[in-house]
């Protein structure tokens, strides 16, 4: 039996504007490109293949299953700038054969600074979830996939949840095959599932590239690889970026009509089926248990932080939003509280990576900012801002009630 | 390979960066095996007759060791130096020049039997007539004259010196560069280090394009010094672009005297930024000062270094004062040697906010003194940097609110350091070398 589990996230940030020292404004995200941004993708991804997905699970009646993990920043985005977006969302939740997954709301690394923040975070975004699409959550993923056995004993110690996904990197696994469910070590009841990145790469990063060997890869090859892993595997994990189809690989690469035909494909052979993550959970007892002393992610060859944290700038950066929760927190200003969530967004700390910046390579393509030293020194002054705004809260909240007084 | 070189500047004499451009790439070229012959308008002092110095690298040590450090000779075995020596005295006009370079080819072409020996005697005559000529009240001494007299001599030199092609460096060698090839018939290669438009913006001096563009014409190739620089040559000057090669220029390695512990010494709590070039339009003083009025609005303990001397000086100096923040910039003058060490060393921050900038040399100089760089988007070296600071040179709020960041964000100013001596490591003169030896093969290759 070899079970197809697919996974995608979806996500977009909230784009800082341009912010020099000078500025004293409270606005901080740059509205038009935000907009601009989501409405483009939407056409380009999320509107095809919402109906492309939605499409193929009627046709396959019940027998096509997939997860999505779509951040509280995007969904916010989506209400505010292309609730169609939300609606065929709605659809697909319709249809019983769709899962949400549980993350950080503000798609954020608080599992690293703040543990209330990071709890906090993780129950905005099950409120959401339960809210819009009336399901109760019980697979979590973190931030960026990042995960130790610190994380899997946090989640555990939630009672929703079942499971949690990780990347299945060679090091954590060794000789074994991320084609099974495992267990956290130290946990009782969490299952563990680990992307199986090799064919999961195969779809989010390799599909159009015509130098690879595969190329053009069809719906009945994929399926053939996914069944070979009958009888030395239950479950094949795919997780990838939703944003795979149509913008990281373009309409023209052919990518949608391979994903229309993979699922009767894959179902032609009769021990292959689709689950959602919950349901992988239920169905397979977990064979090993995973060690996970260090950190890890999904990033990279390294699969670690050095993405977020990898230089001086990223940890100054990231300490001195963490270093805020207190002050922003007294204030009980939901406004500063909400603008200091967003700045929490993985995606600012990734803009600030130096790592082969010279080399001009796939992570200049998703940056707003000319270099990281730019983008440092942005985020920074809206940083010093927002301490700003919440010194003035405390003056303006000890200031009123001997203006009631008078 | 032999290369002839037309030089304008060598140091120490150097007042910008062709001179610390020739030394390195003739040093890198030295390194790889090339025979140079280096011809340059040395300015020397007293006014001696009008004659040429041949001098090997160690005469010129004995000769001037007096005046600078010797050690900017090491290196150079296989450069031989031709001085001649010119300082601003007045002769005659250029046209007479012209009209003797022209006579000599007129001659070669006619008589075929015309000795290399009996020409130079020739030019020679020419030379001691226009230097007696001077009496005769046709006072001309400025740039254009030296430059066609520095033609003269070097075309006379060139037929006793024997090489495979022509190297000249900038407007005011090309004249010379087209009599040498004119008179030997060797390829000549010039090397645009810097445009008239970089130079003089809209306003340019007619004359100094017309040399420029005869340049590139008579030239078989055109070395520019970044593709901002290839763009103004083939827009501006209507030259092919497959004939135009882009080579970079490099930074010489430090010789590892970091003396990081006396800075303790000299710094204080006041922080630093550094201008260091020129004070001509070109390297856009004015917009450094308007970006410090705006940084000290928001940052107190920082100090403003103008180094450099020029036109716009006196300019600048007023306007601080008028700005109210003259106590806060200082002005150096000119530096020189273990000078421009100790600024650079000082400094928290070296701005270049040049309005145009083929390539900019000293950013690589400061990035090797482990010093941060913010440098304007105007300027060649952009192209090969980006552990830098970018910034339109007219975007003094973005000038100054970067600049405050340095100041104000340590991480910053470490990272940029880290990355950026990293990066400047792989831009070294060999490599501009090796591409120049490539440009000179390819010469022979088409024939």
């Amino acid at each position: 039996m070899a079970s197809v589990c697919f996974y995608f996230q979806v996500h977009q940030p909230f784009r800082l504007r341009h912010y020099t020292v000078f500025d004293r404004s409270p606005r901080y995200f740059d509205e038009f490109k935000n907009a601009s941004i989501c409405r483009k993708v939407a056409n380009k991804c999320y509107l095809p293949t919402n109906r492309l997905l939605l499409d193929v699970i009627r046709r396959n009646e019940g027998r096509f299953r997939i997860a999505f993990s779509l951040t509280g920043v995007v969904i916010e985005q989506f209400q505010k700038y292309c609730p169609e977006v939300m609606s065929t969302f709605d659809a697909l939740a319709d249809t019983g054969c769709v899962e949400f997954l549980a993350e950080t709301y503000y798609h954020s690394l608080s599992f690293l600074y703040s543990r209330d923040e990071f709890l906090e975070q993780i129950n905005k975004h099950t409120d959401t979830m339960e809210r819009l699409f009336g399901q109760n959550v019980r697979v979590f993923r973190n931030t960026e996939l990042v995960y130790n056995n610190r994380l899997a004993e946090i989640i555990e110690s939630i009672d929703r949840f079942d499971g949690v996904i990780t990347e299945g990197a060679d090091h954590i696994l060794g000789h074994r095959t991320s084609n099974f469910v495992y267990r956290p070590v130290g946990c009782n009841r969490l299952r563990l599932l680990l992307k199986n990145y090799s064919l999961s790469d195969d779809i989010a990063f390799r599909f159009g590239n015509r130098n690879w060997k595969e190329y053009p890869l069809m719906a009945d090859k994929f399926a053939g690889w996914i069944n070979k892993v009958n009888g030395n595997g239950q479950v094949v994990n795919l997780f990838m970026d939703y944003e795979t189809f149509g913008e990281h690989q373009w309409q023209d690469t052919g990518i949608f009509d391979f994903m229309r035909h993979l699922p009767e494909e894959i179902l032609k052979h009769p021990d292959n089926d689709f689950k959602t993550p919950s349901e992988v959970i239920d169905a397979y007892e977990p064979v090993d248990t995973i060690d996970v002393p260090h950190i890890i992610s999904w990033a990279d060859m390294e699969r670690d932080l050095s993405a977020w944290l990898g230089n001086a700038m990223q940890s100054n950066a990231l300490h001195e939003v963490y270093k805020l929760e207190k002050l922003v927190k007294q204030t009980c200003n939901q406004e500063l509280l909400n603008d200091w969530r967003k700045l929490q967004t993985s995606d600012h700390f990734y803009y600030m990576c130096t790592k082969y910046f010279s080399d001009g390579d796939v992570h200049k393509y998703f940056n707003p900012y000319e270099s990281p030293y730019d983008s440092y020194i942005n985020f920074m002054n809206v940083l010093n801002n927002l301490k700003e705004r919440c010194g003035q809260s405390f003056i303006r909240s000890s200031r009123q009630p001997a203006e009631h007084i008078s | 390979m032999r290369i002839f070189m037309l030089g304008w500047e060598f140091p120490p004499y150097i007042s910008g960066g062709l001179g610390t451009a020739c030394h390195g790439l003739t040093r890198a070229l030295s390194d790889l095996g090339q025979d140079i012959v280096f011809v340059l308008p040395k300015p020397i002092e007293s006014p001696q007759a009008s004659h040429v110095k041949m001098l090997s690298p160690s005469q010129i040590r004995d000769f001037e060791t007096s005046k600078s450090d010797a050690g900017t000779l090491a290196g150079l075995e296989n450069v031989t130096f031709h001085s001649i020596a010119s300082s601003m005295q007045p002769y005659t006009t250029p046209e007479y020049y012209q009209q003797k370079i022209k006579e000599i080819i007129q001659q070669k072409n006619e008589e075929g039997g015309f000795s290399d020996s009996e020409r130079a005697l020739a030019l020679q005559q020419w030379e001691n007539l226009a230097h007696e000529s001077v009496g005769a009240g046709q006072y001309s001494g400025d740039m254009y004259t030296e430059v066609h007299r520095y033609a003269a001599a070097a075309a006379r030199l060139a037929l006793q010196e024997e090489f495979d092609v022509i190297h000249a460096h900038d407007w005011m060698t090309f004249p010379a560069g087209i009599a040498v090839a004119a008179v030997t018939g060797k390829p000549l290669v010039v090397h645009v280090h810097s445009t008239e438009f970089d130079r003089s913006g809209e306003h340019v001096n007619q004359m100094i394009y017309d040399i420029e563009r005869r340049g590139m014409h008579a030239a078989r190739k055109v070395v520019a010094v970044s593709y901002l620089t290839r763009n103004i040559i083939i827009s501006r000057y209507g030259v092919l672009g497959d004939k135009v090669e882009v080579v970079y220029n490099g930074v010489e390695q430090n010789n590892d005297n970091r003396t990081a512990f006396n800075k303790i010494g000299i710094r204080s709590d006041e922080k630093i930024v550094l201008f260091l070039g020129r004070i001509t339009m070109q390297k856009g003083p004015e917009y450094f000062l308007m970006a410090a009025r705006k940084v000290l609005e928001e940052v107190e303990n920082v100090k403003f270094v103008m180094a450099g001397t020029g036109d716009m000086m006196h300019r600048i100096i007023e306007m601080a004062a008028q700005m109210g923040i003259g106590h806060k910039v200082l002005f150096t003058g000119f530096l020189r040697g273990n000078d421009v060490q100790q600024v650079y060393q000082m400094a928290d921050l070296y701005v270049m906010p040049s309005v145009s900038e083929p390539f900019g040399i000293a950013p690589l100089e400061a990035l090797n003194y482990d010093v941060p760089v913010l440098i304007s988007k105007q300027s060649g070296v952009a192209e090969v940097l980006t552990h830098v600071l970018k910034v339109d040179f007219w975007d003094v709020t973005e000038m100054a609110n970067k600049i405050i960041a340095v100041l104000k964000y340590p991480p910053l100013q470490l990272t940029l350091r880290e990355h950026g001596n990293f990066e400047v490591r792989r831009l070294r003169w060999s490599g501009a070398a090796q591409k120049c030896v490539k440009v000179y093969n390819e010469l022979f290759q088409h024939v």
